[in-house]
């Protein structure tokens, strides 16, 4: 079975909280994610994200507090606002925005972290994995 | 020592970046007093051969526009590098792709079957295109390869500076000439001829930090005079992108298209003008956001319009992916 290589970019304060919890609660998930802590997803910018796809992530999954939450008050909302244009990007570099997922994830929701990671990972294994750009990128 | 040795070489490019070397206008005098220009296609009549005649390092500094999109181009390049000590990325295409690199959004067909077929001015009845070699009477006949993907000049040879552009301004290019004749270029690998900061720092229309609650097209406002065009709501790429060229789009009331590239610091455009974009939109509503964004028309071709070849991704997936 296709095992995709998945980049999670998690807030410190709520998903990174969250994916934390999922650990301690002993919850099973796939082990296809690494996970990369920022102290605020507003701090994940969108060259993270290309160099995640440049290097070969087969998806990237961006945590952060849930809105009206940002523990600096509004870094979520400029992310929402980053993905919203940055999935209309991937769309013109021809990957396929499903690829690049957002979720709202709180310090309490160990339990979501874990569904989310298992939903995006079935998910990415029936797009197949990430081809490289091109025929002649090798040189 | 003599004279510095100086040669101009064009390659993918639109010939822009030549006539921006004549915008220098009475310095042209000055150049031609203190530096022997000793290899200029657009401009004297050279032979590639003289060039291959030359030893290497022969000449001083090489100032190569455009970027790498055919094999003739990467020849050039091989060779230009070879018989210069410095070699210079003059202009946006040979240091970060400008337009001919917005051809790495389609593949090498679909730009061949546009061309020569499909074009609605062009009659091709028995569909031919271009063949690296042909067979003919009276010999074999041979063209450049075009390859698919289009190159920044630093992607196929070692470049020691990068002049940004599109074209250089005439006053940073002389700043560049000047700091070559009196050989006080920074250490190698420094963008030269360009501010360190971005074009909204030499823009002199007023900002009142206010968010963007819609896009407009440019042909479809009046803009408010003196007033930052971004915040207006036209899609403005001065917010990334270097500065050095004294804001001269907006200050004629045009957007800023992002032609010097990206600013210190970063390494791809598109992405640090997505980022910047995403933190002045004024609303918290997930689907308002998204109507917002859907009034930019192709990101990819707006905010790589001058550096997509060298941007992360580099061009688009269009080898078999079937996403």
């Amino acid at each position: 079975m296709f095992e995709p290589r998945i980049i999670c970019f998690l807030c410190t304060w709520c998903a990174g909280a969250g994916a934390d919890l999922a650990g301690t609660s002993r919850l099973e998930y796939t082990p296809n994610g690494v996970n990369i802590r920022f102290m605020c997803s507003g701090r994940i910018d969108p060259e993270h994200v290309l160099w995640a796809f440049g290097k070969g992530a087969d998806g990237v999954l961006i945590g952060g507090c849930h809105p009206g939450d940002c523990h600096y008050m509004d870094g979520n909302y400029k992310t929402m606002a980053r993905v919203a244009l940055l999935s209309r990007l991937l769309d013109d570099f021809g990957i396929n925005r499903a690829r690049l997922r957002l979720e709202w994830i709180s310090a309490a929701e160990g339990a979501k972290f874990a569904s989310v990671m298992n939903d995006f990972t079935e998910k990415l294994r029936s797009l197949g994995p990430m081809k490289p750009a091109t025929r002649e990128m090798a040189r | 020592m003599g004279k510095p040795k100086v040669a101009f070489y064009w390659a993918a490019s639109c010939g822009g970046c030549e006539i921006a070397v004549l915008d220098i206008g009475d310095r042209l005098p000055v150049l031609a007093e203190a530096a022997d220009i000793i290899f200029w296609p657009c401009a004297m009549d050279v032979k590639y051969d003289d060039l291959r005649a030359m030893e290497d390092d022969f000449i001083d500094v090489c100032l190569f526009n455009g970027a790498i999109r055919n094999s003739e181009n990467e020849e050039m390049a091989g060779l230009l590098r070879k018989k210069s000590k410095i070699l210079v990325a003059y202009g946006s295409c040979a240091h970060e792709g400008c337009i001919p690199g917005l051809a790495n959004l389609v593949s090498e067909e679909d730009i061949l079957d546009r061309s020569y077929i499909s074009a609605p001015s062009v009659e091709n009845p028995g569909n031919v295109l271009p063949e690296v070699k042909t067979e003919t009477p009276e010999g074999e006949l041979e063209l450049p390869e075009l390859y698919d993907t289009v190159y920044t000049l630093d992607q196929v040879v070692d470049v020691d500076y990068y002049v940004p552009g599109c074209p250089p301004v005439a006053d940073r290019t002389w700043e560049v000439l000047e700091a070559i004749l009196d050989g006080t270029l920074p250490g190698k690998g420094n963008v030269v001829g360009a501010g360190s900061k971005i074009v909204c720092d030499e823009c002199s229309l007023e900002k009142k930090e206010t968010g963007i609650s819609g896009f407009v097209r440019p042909h479809l406002l009046e803009p408010e005079p003196d007033r930052c065009l971004l915040e207006q709501g036209v899609y403005c790429a001065g917010i990334g992108t270097r500065s050095g060229c004294g804001a001269l789009c907006p200050s004629v009331g045009m957007p800023c298209r992002g032609c010097y590239g990206a600013p210190p610091g970063v390494f791809d455009q598109g992405a640090k003008i997505v980022s910047a974009l995403g933190s002045i939109i004024d609303s918290t509503d997930p689907d308002e956001t998204d109507a917002i964004m859907s009034g930019i028309p192709c990101p990819a071709g707006l905010f790589y319009r001058f550096s997509l070849p060298h941007s992360i991704l580099r061009r688009k997936i269009t080898d078999g992916y079937e996403d």
